[in-house]
């Protein structure tokens, strides 16, 4: 019987082709838009971990400490929860570092009367302190410590941005839920007007003992076959446009630094599922209203 | 329990109404038909003879009083059992209602897939009983390409193919011309042979005296008379008019 239900369908298909073309462009235009919000944020995602990854507190120290402070002070930092390494950098070796990353500019060097730089401890972080606010609190700890002056994270610019990615995601959730919704609504009104268009066939058919189930089926596999197909097409456009930018992005932009993603084969899975539900969906509106009445 | 009366009738009706917003379209109807019977609505135009044949196959609902049909009363059937009841009966439409983007073989394997039927009876079924009204070369074609008697001849196949109880027909000849509305009433007499109720409605009084039968006339949505009517082996009678 399903197959039958499934020759139904396609034939439908076939003989509607201009209303299940729109359908499955609108279907595969939504999926793309929303997709490539998906990719966005698995990208910034992926960026901000490799960031968090690397995140390092530079913990500068008063000046004039003591040699013999530093051990107890590494003690106690190395106590704190979520300290996975530190390493104590001297003044020499920290400008030594600057001379080395600003060999281009050695002349700013030369006048220098006697180093400006502090002493300062390096301190990486364990795995599970890859939340900000563990993070923010860590350095907190390390800065009211008395023989140090001053931490730096870059706080400023990776928590702006995180809060900004932050605030992306929940722009993205709203707009997934209205494109879902928008869908949805596009959906159920050419199925609708596909059963307007054949609302005589289904009149015979409830006259000849068709049972609701019966009448329904072929139009939810149509659904199912617009959701799918939309999404097919919307990924696979997605898929293009993704290989052209990353291209430029590896080449030009950051060489070596971050590699894009596409989505992994579960989130196509999901948004597969998903625009097949929206599909669904669509006919179930449609077809609810129409056989009512 | 069902008495011997209910047994031997399949359509019953009790002080049935029908209205169509304040207009009475069917006005106190009692009417019983038996098992077997072939049965004439007639009556001139507007006199309810379409309402009375829908309020049986569940197109219009029934305002007031019962009806039962097989022993089913029809105006407590849940939605969801309705096809059911359907599948009892063939109905024969005035305009055919086949569906045009359908080929004659899909139309009439319709009645058959939405009983569940397997394909191979479907098969061999839709072949055999386009056979019976001499179509068999017509399978693959669609509807409008078709004469409005063949048309009419492959309503007759759609609505015998599910061996129906009762058979219902509601001007079956009505834009026929003679030759074709003789076939129509060839093969509807066949059905009846069979063991099927054949209820038809018509003004076509030459059609009623050529099959003869169960005459009920109706006359703006009373039942003014019940009476048998001989057949008449007589071919003039379709000839001389009278339509």
């Amino acid at each position: 019987m399903m197959m039958r239900f499934f020759k139904r369908a396609i034939d439908d298909i076939f003989q509607n082709r201009f209303l299940n073309f729109v359908t499955i462009i609108t279907i595969s235009l939504a999926i793309l838009i929303a997709s490539a919000f998906i990719l966005f944020f698995v990208n910034t995602n992926e960026i901000i971990n490799s960031w968090k990854r690397d995140l390092r507190i530079l913990a500068y120290l008063k000046t004039g400490t003591h040699n013999a402070d530093l051990t107890n002070l590494e003690r106690t930092i190395q106590s704190l929860a979520g300290v996975q390494t530190l390493r104590f950098i001297s003044k020499q070796e920290a400008l030594d570092r600057l001379k080395t990353q600003m060999k281009h500019q050695s002349s700013l060097f030369e006048n220098l009367s006697e180093n400006p730089l502090p002493d300062s401890f390096e301190i990486r972080m364990t795995a599970s302190t890859g939340n900000w606010q563990k993070i923010e609190s860590l350095a907190a700890q390390i800065e009211s410590l008395e023989l140090i002056e001053e931490v730096e994270y870059g706080r400023r610019w990776i928590g702006r941005f995180a809060r900004i990615i932050s605030l992306f995601r929940l722009a993205g959730y709203a707009m997934g839920a209205l494109f879902f919704m928008a869908t949805v609504f596009i959906v159920a009104n050419t199925i609708r007007l596909v059963i307007y268009s054949r609302r005589e066939e289904v009149e015979i058919m409830r006259l000849v003992g068709a049972t609701d189930r019966f009448i329904k089926m072929p139009f939810y596999i149509e659904g199912l076959i617009q959701g799918g197909l939309g999404a097919f097409i919307g990924l696979v456009m997605l898929f293009i446009s993704f290989f052209f930018i990353s291209a430029n992005i590896e080449q030009g932009v950051s060489p070596g630094l971050f590699r894009p993603q596409f989505l992994s084969p579960t989130t196509i899975g999901g948004i597969l599922l998903g625009s097949m539900l929206v599909g669904w969906l669509g006919c179930y509106i449609s077809l609810k209203q129409f056989l009512k009445a | 329990m069902m008495d011997a009366a209910e047994k031997s009738f399949i359509i019953r009706m009790f002080h049935v109404h029908h209205n169509f917003g304040p207009q009475k379209v069917l006005i106190d109807i009692n009417l019983d038909i038996a098992k077997n019977e072939f049965v004439f609505i007639s009556g001139p135009s507007g006199a309810g003879k379409t309402t009375l044949l829908k309020l049986l196959y569940l197109v219009e609902p029934v305002s007031e009083g019962q009806v039962l049909i097989d022993g089913i009363n029809i105006t407590r059937i849940p939605r969801k059992k309705m096809p059911y009841l359907r599948r009892k009966f063939g109905v024969i439409f005035q305009d055919y209602k086949l569906i045009a983007t359908k080929s004659v073989y899909d139309n009439l394997a319709l009645v058959l897939e939405a009983a569940g039927a397997k394909r191979r009876i479907i098969q061999k079924k839709v072949k055999s009983i386009l056979r019976l009204v001499g179509m068999e070369d017509r399978l693959k074609s669609f509807p409008p390409s078709l004469s409005g008697g063949e048309q009419q001849r492959i309503a007759v196949a759609r609505a015998i193919i599910g061996d129906p109880k009762i058979i219902l027909a509601d001007e079956p000849t009505g834009s026929l011309d003679d030759e074709s509305a003789e076939a129509i009433l060839d093969l509807l007499e066949g059905v009846h042979t069979r063991g099927a109720t054949v209820i038809i409605a018509t003004h076509d009084k030459a059609l009623m005296r050529k099959a003869g039968g169960h005459v009920l006339t109706l006359k703006q949505g009373r039942l003014e008379t019940s009476r048998f009517l001989e057949k008449q082996y007589d071919d003039a009678i379709l000839q001389t008019g009278d339509r």
